[in-house]
């Protein structure tokens, strides 16, 4: 008994090994209920099941994941993503919608290039207000997080502009080797987020700077300019979400667009094992716990939960992922169920860094 | 140490909300005060309007300027913000201004009987439009004008009765419900659940909320289409939600109109545009466009008639071919 736990220990103990069993345990349940859940089949040249929705619908939630994580590494919050993502698809709707030939890659081209500029402009003014006016962090976002769904509806009039085209609609549901765009994007991103941050030092900068800003300041670290970049970065990747979410449904609805994907953003990061007191950060965590959250919002639908209970489904479910996943948690109950000897408690690097 | 200065930080970030809000309110609390004075004969009348969250009410305030305008009355217009103290604000301020009728649709159903209590004192007669309210003094208010969204779901489960009347097999149907709890959401399922119990072949196998928006529309029916093999029919709260399920049910090889039959309600431009094209079945109107019938009722209730206690908004159902001849003249 004890030897198999000993042997199984470097897996357990593996940062991504609780979070990644909650995803196997979702998985093996929906097709415990469902058998054909797992089946994909190919459909017009590109794969067709629901795995496969669970890949494209969890697409925008990476992506702004990302952004979250590296600011939430840094010590800080960035809670305008979700108007951030309203605001750059509504651009990019309007610039199509008001072009001659919708199809045109370059009408698109120009759209794609308009609205990630504005959020880039965006994202720099969250940075400023944060790196160089010191504001707290969620109340400097929560002021576009407001202030953003009345752009969004400015920029659509408060209708909801429909589009048809095609280049832009294969952002959400094109295919690509039959596999979908959309994943291919975010994955493609996060691969780029990772290997700026884990093959250069600007990881362990960002990590030094959510640890103690001061102390990496006096280190020689410029740690405004740290803080600055991310929010910017954040801002980046909600906007390539935002043309996912209405390239999706080839409409842009300033009200519902990109709502509440800064919450969900930042579940998907604590999922993950990133320290919400910044210091510490996951991106492969990350983009698991998006990974979980889609796959459980498509559990209640392939479950057909009642929307009455399906809330506190999701919540039990959140609380649980949580619990199980945290070392503290997981040292008591095996004390309690031994009776003996305290068990290893959490290792040391697993602690929260809290800044000074 | 650490709480203390997170628990300091929510504070102020709700701090941070009201005040915005609070601003945002005081910029907008003193429009349509065009014309002060108006003490000619003309009718005036004082609008109180949710907000502007969507085409729909959008539509809806455009038709009661333009209607205004057209039957001679003076229009003094607010919009509330979707926040029930403005609209409070804004009716007071109706009454200092001596208007002759006021009409709002409120914000939310409870609240309502000490400002409705000091217009009546001001003998100024109140309609409501659209939404109602819950007071137990129905003496407050002249009349209430609106859609009858349980009317909207009977008469899109009668249409299918009709259309399935032959059917001697099951017929399985999915439903995409409005936000959960909303008044919309529960009164046309409950209006279309009555009406197909008339025929017990008709069957909904699923039942799940898309919020109203097309991406959860599409998100919930792309799983309805895997998890049930044979779906007939579609019923959804609104266009939004059947406009999402249309590419997902495309997306699964089926011919949206033909291999399932798609039963929304509201008839936006974009609904109307795929009922015409042969993409939905049947459209159960839910129109905004009360302004006429609002002039209509507010000289009437002026001169002192009796009106009736509910008034229904004039509302129509659209098949394929009607939706073809209206698609033109649709102005929402």
């Amino acid at each position: 008994m004890n030897t198999v736990a000993d042997r199984l220990r470097p897996l357990t103990g593996h940062r991504l090994f609780w979070p990644a069993l909650v995803l196997v345990v979702m998985i093996a349940a929906n097709t415990v209920y469902r058998p054909g859940f797992l089946a994909v089949e190919v459909k017009n040249g590109h794969l067709y099941g629901t795995p496969v929705d669970i890949l494209r619908l969890s697409a925008p939630l990476i992506l702004v994941a990302l952004g979250m994580t590296l600011v939430i590494a840094t010590g800080g919050i960035d809670l305008s993503v979700g108007s951030l993502c309203a605001i750059s698809g509504a651009i990019a709707c309007l610039h199509i919608s008001g072009a001659a030939d919708q199809n045109s890659p370059a009408t698109v081209a120009t759209a794609l290039a308009l609205a990630f500029g504005a959020a880039l402009v965006l994202g720099a003014w969250n940075g400023v207000l944060v790196a160089v006016i010191g504001i707290q962090p969620i109340i400097a976002t929560l002021i576009l997080m407001v202030a953003g769904r009345g752009i969004a509806q400015l920029v659509t009039e408060g209708q909801i502009i429909t589009i048809n085209s095609g280049p832009y609609r294969a952002i959400g549901l094109g295919s690509f080797l039959t596999l979908p765009l959309a994943i291919l994007i975010a994955l493609a991103a996060a691969l780029l987020v990772a290997a700026f941050t884990r093959r250069t030092a600007l990881g362990l900068i960002v990590e030094s700077v959510g640890g103690n800003a001061e102390a990496s300041r006096l280190a020689g670290i410029r740690s405004r300019r740290v803080v600055f970049l991310v929010y910017v970065v954040s801002a980046a990747c909600a906007a390539l979400a935002g043309f996912m979410v209405t390239a999706n449904v080839s409409s842009a609805d300033g009200n519902a667009a990109g709502l509440w994907i800064e919450l969900d953003a930042i579940l998907a990061v604590v999922i993950g094992g990133t320290s919400l007191a910044g210091g510490r950060f996951s991106l492969s965590g990350t983009v698991l716990g998006a990974l979980i959250i889609q796959t459980l919002t498509t559990t209640v639908y392939a479950m057909n939960i009642s929307p009455q209970t399906s809330l506190l489904f999701k919540a039990v479910v959140v609380i649980a992922v949580c619990l199980v996943q945290a070392p503290a948690f997981r040292a008591r109950f095996r004390r309690r169920r031994r009776g003996v000897e305290p068990g290893p408690a959490a290792p040391q690097r697993e602690k929260e860094q809290v800044p000074a | 140490m650490r709480t203390r200065s997170t628990a300091r930080t929510v504070v102020a970030a709700l701090a941070g909300v009201l005040l915005a809000a609070g601003m945002a309110a005081c910029g907008n609390s003193d429009t349509g005060g065009d014309s002060g004075g108006g003490g000619n004969d003309k009718l005036v009348l004082g609008f109180s309007q949710v907000g502007a969250e969507s085409g729909w009410r959008t539509a809806n305030t455009t038709s009661i300027k333009e209607a205004a305008g057209e039957a001679g009355v003076e229009l003094k217009f607010d919009d509330a913000q979707q926040k029930q103290e403005n609209q409070i604000k804004a009716i007071r301020n109706f009454i200092q201004q001596k208007v002759d009728v006021i009409a709002f649709s409120p914000v939310v159903e409870s609240g309502w009987d000490t400002v409705l209590k000091e217009a009546k004192d001001a003998k100024i007669p109140v309609i409501l439009t659209d939404r109602a309210v819950d007071s137990a003094d129905k003496s407050l208010y002249k009349t209430f004008l609106g859609s009858d969204f349980k009317k909207e779901g009977r008469l899109a489960g009668e249409w299918l009765v009709e259309q399935k009347k032959a059917a001697t097999g099951p017929v399985n149907i999915v439903e995409l419900q409005g936000t959960t709890g909303s008044a919309p959401a529960n009164d046309r399922k409950a209006g279309f659940g009555e009406a197909i119990a008339a025929n017990p072949n008709l069957k909904i196998i699923a039942s799940q909320s898309g919020d109203f928006t097309r991406a959860g529309g599409k998100q919930v029916m792309e799983q309805f289409l895997k998890a049930n093999p044979k779906i007939d029919v579609l019923f959804a709260h609104n266009d939004d939600m059947g406009l999402g399920a249309l590419e997902a049910i495309t997306a699964a090889g089926k011919v949206p109109g033909k291999d399932i039959t798609i039963i929304t309600v509201d008839a936006v431009k974009d609904g109307m545009q795929a009922l015409a094209d042969g993409k939905f079945n049947f459209i159960a109107e839910c129109s905004p466009l009360l302004g006429p019938q609002l002039m209509d009722l507010a000289k009437k209730v002026k001169a002192g008639e009796e009106v009736p206690a509910r008034i229904e908004t004039e509302e129509t159902t659209f098949t394929q071919e009607t939706a073809k001849e209206a698609l033109p003249n649709r102005k929402y």
